[in-house]
């Protein structure tokens, strides 16, 4: 899963949950979303996915979905407080 | 429903083809088809796709007869976002929810591509309701056997002239 597969990371929802699935999820679960388009750099890799594609943030921990082409995407969940501050920078908030 | 895209398809330029997971096998015979024909056609095609499928492709055509410019998709879709490449022209294979949300992305970098989706596999149809973007929309319940996509394909990209 390149740079994210080195990162301690949680599976939230596992392969198989669709694009939707991970959106509806994130919506439902956390009270920090964040909006961002396909293209939107976390971790050091661009999120692929059908706008708008949610961020959820949950103290020092994102979550967000993950797609590869033979893997499907994930729901994945990774702590790092620098990364909250810059998709609360650059992201679009939930209103 | 399909949104239509308000724009004509270029009769030449750059092209760049997407591929899926490599493990439905039509993919990869329909795409070296289509890389034959837009090259016949004058365009200056780039395929990306993980490395499974561009080496697929390397060793099917050790000549490079058809195999065009390739590179990892991680790699194209940085340089697009980053403006280092630009397409006129953006075909997507795609045989799972994750191919969908690929084809989203290209929509959305490549704001002034034509944008072809294919659709194939056990299942396209349940695909479908998926694609809520604008694009051209070729879909058949292709596995082993691509001569029907490849008949769609023709109808859409104008080759059955």
């Amino acid at each position: 899963m390149g740079c994210i597969e080195n990162l301690k990371y949680e599976i939230i929802l596992p392969l198989g949950a669709s694009f939707h699935e991970c959106r509806e999820y994130v919506e439902k679960n956390y009270k920090e979303i964040w909006y961002v388009d396909p293209g939107y750099k976390v971790f050091k890799e661009y999120i692929i996915g059908l706008p708008p594609i949610a961020l959820g943030i949950d103290g020092c921990r994102i979550i967000f979905p993950y797609t590869k082409p033979c893997h499907g995407t994930y729901l994945l969940g990774i702590l790092d407080c620098e990364e909250v501050t810059h998709i609360r920078s650059t992201a679009r908030k939930k209103k | 429903m399909t949104l239509r895209q308000a724009l004509p398809r270029p009769a030449s330029g750059s092209a760049l083809i997407v591929l899926g997971c490599p493990e439905v096998p039509v993919q990869q015979a329909v795409s070296l088809y289509v890389f034959y024909h837009l090259k016949k056609q004058g365009f200056h095609v780039h395929a990306a796709g993980n490395p499974a499928v561009l080496n697929l492709l390397r060793v099917s055509d050790p000549e490079k007869r058809y195999l065009p410019e390739v590179s990892v998709l991680e790699t194209c879709i940085g340089n697009i976002i980053e403006k280092k490449r630009g397409f006129d022209l953006c075909m997507v294979f795609a045989h799972s929810d994750a191919g969908i949300s690929y084809a989203a992305t290209m929509r959305h970098i490549l704001p002034g591509a034509y944008l072809v989706l294919v659709l194939f596999g056990k299942d396209p149809q349940s695909l479908e309701p998926l694609v809520d973007f604008p694009c051209e929309l070729i879909v058949d319940k292709a596995v082993h056997n691509p001569v029907q996509l490849k008949k769609k394909t023709n109808e859409v990209m104008g080759w059955d002239a």
